[in-house]
């Protein structure tokens, strides 16, 4: 097989003496949708944080195409610029415009001109069905309109990989779907991409793999149709079961 | 009221106005430029200059701006420095006013979510180019009300600069009423005066909080 596009070994991240993440290792090859669930506090969001060295890490290594990330080492910028990022809270700059939130990055990072990043946004914009946002103002925006900002944001920087963040969690339950759908239009380009969701029957449709993380450890590695419809272990019953409401009901009388 | 009087007077009011604004804009310039300095040490966290720069913000904050005054009118002489008593108002200015200024930039920095910072840098942008480019804006547009605020102050401080002989509008009202008894004459232009300085200021402020919340990063 290839060459992965993301490498993670031995993995190990403590929080003030507390191990949150305990030796995870984890692949991620080009082209490939992993989706990682899990109980809140089981470590997914910081897992995809260490990815971005926004957390250092106390022990193992990870790799982007063979290129070690360190936080705090010269070539991060560099290296994040292929990391995509997708935060629960959006995350776009208020003071500037949605063009302009998506041309800082390509223009000052990477230094490409003006004109050809504003085509690709527009074009970008467009296909998210944002067009007529462009000149807007963050706050002007609903919320699954500033998410699908983020993520076309992400997208102009031609990240290799993309890493979603619980990105619909703050959402009203009806925007859930038109920034899912982006994320699923994503997949079906052959993006590659690390997805946190609580969305289970999204995590179903756009997963290649399911990854359950639990304590901080990786307790499950598997494809979709067997984690969802037949799960071995223990914990993904009890996980999936924690989604499932049923009424008991007294018999009458 | 004894109109002319005041007629007469107005000139001498008007010289001292303009001492007034001279010596108040260029101590909060100054003011400006110490809270810059000060901010730049906290926000890089530079040992020792850290803790310099603490006990500077709660000596300034916590001490009358008259006594502090005092200090270098009479006590830099003793030391061999010799200034105009101007100097000296505008360096008591610029003390008080330092530790204003870096508490109001402080409060912008603070407000700016440190998941911002993160935002940013996922994209790419080195810890400098968030800073200019995501980071400080904002924080300026969330500090500008703050700042204004001690823009006013300040001036309005610059009122105990009589104490040390300097021919302010509050010099030359004490002045004149101890020279003629017109207290009402005085006191109604020296109530004039302040506010011809510091209304357009206020105005200014309010024009520049809206204006300064959009931001672009021009190229």
């Amino acid at each position: 097989m290839a060459e992965p596009v993301l490498t993670i070994e031995h993995l190990t991240k403590e929080y003030d003496g507390q191990t949150v993440l305990k030796d995870v290792s984890l692949q991620v090859h080009e082209g490939e949708v992993i989706v990682i669930v899990g109980p809140s506090g089981s470590g997914k969001s910081t897992l995809l944080r260490c990815i971005n060295a926004l957390e250092d890490i106390q022990g193992g290594e990870i790799r982007l195409r063979g290129q070690k990330i360190t936080a705090g080492a010269k070539n991060l910028p560099q290296i994040r610029q292929k990391i995509g990022m997708v935060f629960q809270s959006y995350e776009l700059f208020p003071h500037l415009t949605v063009m302009n939130n998506i041309l800082l990055a390509p223009m000052k990072a990477q230094k490409r001109a003006k004109e050809e990043v504003q085509a690709e946004a527009m074009a970008l914009l467009t296909r998210v069905g944002l067009a007529d946002k462009a000149d807007s103002l963050p706050r002007q925006l609903s919320g699954g309109q500033k998410q699908r900002v983020a993520i076309v944001r992400a997208l102009c920087m031609h990240p290799e990989i993309l890493l979603f963040d619980e990105v619909t969690a703050a959402l009203d339950p009806e925007m859930v779907r038109e920034v899912l759908e982006v994320i699923l239009q994503l997949a079906e380009n052959k993006r590659t991409m690390l997805i946190v969701t609580h969305e289970m029957p999204f995590a179903r449709a756009v997963a290649d793999r399911i990854i359950l993380l639990d304590d901080g450890r990786i307790q499950d590695d598997t494809d979709p149709e067997e984690f969802f419809e037949s799960p071995k272990t223990e914990l993904a019953k009890r996980f999936l079961q924690s989604f499932e409401y049923t009424r008991t009901r007294k018999s009458d009388d | 009221m004894n109109w002319s009087y005041i007629q007469k007077v107005l000139p001498l009011y008007e010289k001292a106005a303009l001492l007034t604004v001279r010596i108040g804009l260029l101590g909060i310039l100054f003011a400006v430029l110490v809270g810059l300095l000060c901010s730049a040490v906290r926000q890089l966290k530079i040992p020792v200059l850290r803790s310099v720069v603490s006990a500077y913000i709660e000596l300034s904050r916590n001490t009358p701006l008259l006594i502090q005054l005092f200090f270098i009118y009479y006590g830099l002489p003793k030391i061999g420095i010799r200034t105009s008593a101007e100097a000296c108002g505008i360096a008591g200015l610029a003390f008080l006013g330092g530790s204003y200024m870096a508490e109001a930039f402080r409060s912008g920095l603070e407000a700016v979510g440190k998941i911002q910072h993160e935002s940013a840098v996922s994209l790419g942008l080195t810890g400098l180019q968030a800073f200019r480019y995501v980071i400080l804006p904002q924080a300026f547009a969330i500090s500008i009300p703050g700042i204004m605020a001690n823009v006013i102050f300040l001036l309005k401080e610059t009122s105990v600069f009589s104490a040390i002989s300097l021919m302010d509008l509050m010099f030359t009202a004490k002045d004149q009423i101890g020279l003629y008894y017109n207290t009402t004459e005085c006191l109604a232009l020296l109530v004039a005066f302040y506010l011809v300085i510091l209304l357009p200021v206020s105005l200014l402020g309010s024009l520049l909080e809206r204006r300064a919340r959009h931001a672009e990063f021009g190229g």
